[in-house]
């Protein structure tokens, strides 16, 4: 049986709670009950606990955490991408992946037979195993040099899908990437609201799938088989 | 093959145009009518827990699954052709209801220029200064043929609108630009977000017609026709690519489904995958399908009727070698010629405030047909066609609208340069897009792929097509007219940059793909007679965007649904009686 792998993060990290000050510029509230000494032990269906360091201070780099608002770190990005390659994307049964496998022109995109599992397995490991403890502008050298590549490209999209996704998906912890942005979740009705605040934020507590719809969400990367 | 008991009439597909068939046939027939669907069962009260960007909107989840198929995809017969492996520049549906489940609702009416689009074209311009490629033709169709069946099909959905033209008389606040529409429309028109009023404002500024976009999603509950209730739009923005989960957006399974479902002369078979459609000495015998266990049938049915997704409707007779396929070369065949996409231009403005685009439709926003069916196009552009300028607010969600900002506003894509400038420009882009007509030509058409096949080992469908010299052009003076109109609207677009492209399969475009089974008067050179009944065999009828010539700026489901009562009126009218060539 494989032996089971965690991704432990500082509890104060994850999550948090943001206010909005009028001029849009969002603050953190001090983290809430967890003491600094505190860890969160996430368990992790596809990468080691190394590779999810790795990926995990590489979305960093790609979504910081700096003046501007928390990023992939608090928002657990990389636990999202680590369920994503879990499911049934990861190994990509939702494309067609018969041959043959030809060379063809760039506007019919992704035409290579690694599926994003494969992909990620070697990005990391051109990364390299000690990415996550080099000092951040060696780590942002790095990844400049490979933002060419297609691991590149996915590292970025899943990095932005996992600050904003529903939180059902493992990214977006406490809706922290909502409310940097200001999106208020799936709603259920804006018929009273949509005429008006013309011009005007209309920023309201975000809430997730799951408080709307009443009922736990589906996430696709649970489906089996 | 297991031989099934014969039934009256078989319909291939359980969407839009499949069920509305059949709904028509079961309701003023006795006739015994099987609908075939290769998708499953659909359970509609999964939708409202389906409103999640990353399974829907990125993952397309309720989408075909191109590892079952899908179809493949040169820009010339030169070149070598390669699957679509994921989608992206249009989303076919599957299962129960089909791409009418995820559709967005606009619901226009197509200029009555357009179905005599080559006699218009030629008094124009000279019929002799035609270019040679120009695979345009009259559908054998009028407006004025169609206008009762638009207006069937317009209360059946419910569209929310305000007439331009009534009965010839004028209305500012429509369209104008219209033509002469016998009804009001059901019911008001949808409400205005900021970004409309912006659009409104600009565009009558300017001296052209805004008027608000005509949606299936509706502006108040709704009782149809045939007594199937539905409410009021909630503006939720889960629209595109996704179920309504309160039902306001018209889908097959909220429209006429739940007609279907009463009648004991209709059986839908799910799970139930035609792969021929089976004839003998010039009559259709019935259909071959697959179930989800392998096992393969044989459906005897006196008429069959083909009515799934236009890939679906063009790969099917060319998988049972029904028709003559078209070559390009010769220009001869008939089955395949003119495919059309839709030509997009977008242009991206960057507006001082915000503008909460998170709340919207999918049959949102407001539109200008001051260009369309080529009015007011200047002599200077030599266009032959343009299409209608929409500001839609379709409801933005927040991942895949992340990371628009200005050219040259951060250094890079990543990173906290870029993370501050996305961020400030979060829910301050949005602005005016091109929905282009795409012109036929007789290079973009659709064959049988000879080195891919399906799940089951058919070959799959493949598109040759390419933009040509024209739809760039197209796209340039289209973003001359919406960066006029993002000005008035005081918004700010970047310097304007050359997009000569050639087509791609990645960035979503529209799903509006037409062509393949085409309408017209001649057997030479269309499928279909203007009934929708296939001219070689009289027992067979192929409905939906298949069968458009080409491609009018306007989104397809509309027409398709008023050829397809057109067709069902034909059928039951006179077919039945007399089960001949109706032309």
């Amino acid at each position: 049986m494989k032996r089971r792998e965690f991704l432990t993060i500082p509890a104060h990290a994850l999550g948090g709670t943001l206010l909005y000050t009028l001029a849009r510029e969002p603050f953190r509230l001090a983290a809430q009950t967890a003491q600094k000494s505190d860890t969160v032990r996430v368990p992790l269906r596809f990468f080691t606990e190394q590779e999810a360091r790795v990926v995990a201070a590489a979305c960093e780099r790609i979504f910081p955490s700096d003046a501007t608002g928390p990023g992939a770190t608090e928002a657990g990005v990389a636990i999202y991408i680590d369920r994503q390659l879990a499911g049934p994307y990861g190994r990509d049964k939702y494309r067609y992946t018969e041959g043959p496998w030809l060379e063809t022109y760039p506007e019919h995109g992704y035409q290579s037979k690694e599926n994003p599992r494969e992909t990620y397995r070697t990005g990391l490991r051109d990364l390299g195993a000690n990415f996550a403890d080099l000092p951040a502008d060696e780590q942002n050298k790095k990844l400049a040099a490979m933002e060419k590549t297609h691991f590149f490209a996915l590292l970025r999209t899943h990095t932005i899908e996992g600050m904003f996704c529903d939180p059902m998906h493992g990214g977006n912890a406490n809706m922290i990437g909502w409310q940097l942005i200001g999106y208020p979740g799936p709603r259920m009705s804006y018929h009273d609201e949509i005429e008006k605040h013309y011009g005007q934020d209309y920023r309201v507590k975000p809430a997730s799938l799951e408080q709307i719809a009443g009922r736990p969400g589906d996430p696709w990367e649970n489906e089996k088989g | 093959m297991k031989n099934l008991k014969p039934v009256d009439v078989a319909i291939v597909g359980g969407g839009f145009t499949g069920l509305a068939m059949a709904k028509e046939i079961s309701t003023r027939t006795s006739l015994h009518v099987v609908v075939l669907e290769r998708g499953a069962p659909r359970d509609t009260s999964a939708y409202g827990k389906s409103m999640d960007e990353v399974d829907g909107f990125l993952r397309y989840r309720m989408m075909q699954n191109p590892a079952d198929e899908t179809l493949t995809h040169r820009h010339s017969v030169k070149d070598a052709s390669v699957p679509v492996r994921q989608y992206g520049s249009f989303l076919p549906g599957t299962g129960v209801g089909g791409t009418g489940e995820h559709w967005g609702g606009m619901s226009f009416r197509f200029p009555r220029e357009q179905f005599t689009l080559r006699t218009h074209l030629a008094e124009k311009h000279g019929a002799a200064k035609l270019p040679g490629d120009l695979n345009v033709q009259d559908w054998g169709v009028t407006y004025e043929d169609l206008e009762p069946h638009y207006w069937y099909a317009e209360q059946m959905i419910g569209v929310s609108g305000k007439a331009g033209n009534l009965q010839g008389k004028l209305i500012d606040g429509g369209n104008i630009f219209e033509a002469p529409r016998a009804q009001e429309y059901s019911n008001p028109p949808m409400k205005k977000p900021y970004i409309s009023a912006l659009f409104e404002q600009g565009a009558k500024k300017l001296g052209y017609h805004p008027y608000p976009v005509p949606g299936a999603t509706l502006s108040r509950s709704y009782k149809n026709p045939d007594g199937v209730v539905r409410p009021g739009c909630a503006y939720c923005g889960y629209c595109e690519r996704y179920g309504c989960m309160i039902g306001a957006k018209a889908q097959p399974t909220n429209t006429l489904l739940p007609v279907v479902k009463k009648q004991k002369n209709v059986e839908l078979r799910t799970n139930s995958w035609v792969r021929r459609i089976v004839h003998k000495d010039g009559r259709a015998t019935g259909v071959q399908y697959t179930d989800a266990n392998g096992e393969e049938y044989f459906q005897p049915a006196n008429i069959v009727v083909v009515g799934t997704f236009t890939l679906n409707n063009v790969r099917l007779l060319l998988l049972s070698k029904i028709g003559t396929p078209y070559d390009p070369a010769t220009r001869k065949g008939s089955l395949g010629r003119n495919l059309t996409h839709q030509v997009q231009g977008p242009t991206r403005v960057y507006f001082e405030k915000p503008l909460n685009l998170f709340m919207g439709a999918g049959g949102l926003g407001y539109r200008i047909s001051d260009f369309e069916a080529a009015h007011n196009i200047p002599e200077s552009e030599n266009l032959y066609c343009l299409g209608a300028i929409n500001c839609t607010a379709v409801g933005a969600h927040p991942i895949a609208s992340f990371g628009e900002i200005p050219q040259g506003a951060a250094k890079s894509n990543w990173g906290s340069d870029w993370k501050k400038a996305a961020l400030e420009w979060n829910d301050r882009v949005s602005g005016p897009s091109m929905a282009g007509e795409h012109l036929a030509y007789r290079q973009n058409y659709y064959d049988l792929d000879p080195n891919f096949t399906d799940k089951f080992g058919d070959p799959l469908i493949r598109f040759t097509l390419d933009w040509t010299d024209h739809e760039f052009r197209q796209r340039e003076f289209a973003a001359k007219i919406c960066t006029e109109i993002a000005r008035a609207m005081g918004g700010k677009t970047d310097p304007p940059r050359p997009n000569r492209a050639r087509y791609n399969t990645i960035n979503y475009q529209s799903t509006h793909i037409q062509g393949g089974a085409i309408m017209g008067s001649s057997p030479e050179t269309s499928v279909v007679n203007r009934y929708s009944q296939h001219w070689d065999l009289p027992n067979l009828w192929v409905v939906g965007a298949s069968a458009f010539p080409q491609n009018a700026s306007g989104n397809p489901t509309l027409t398709a649904l008023a050829l397809t009562y057109m067709a069902a009126d034909a059928l039951i009218n006179r077919y039945v009686k007399h089960p001949e060539k109706l032309v």
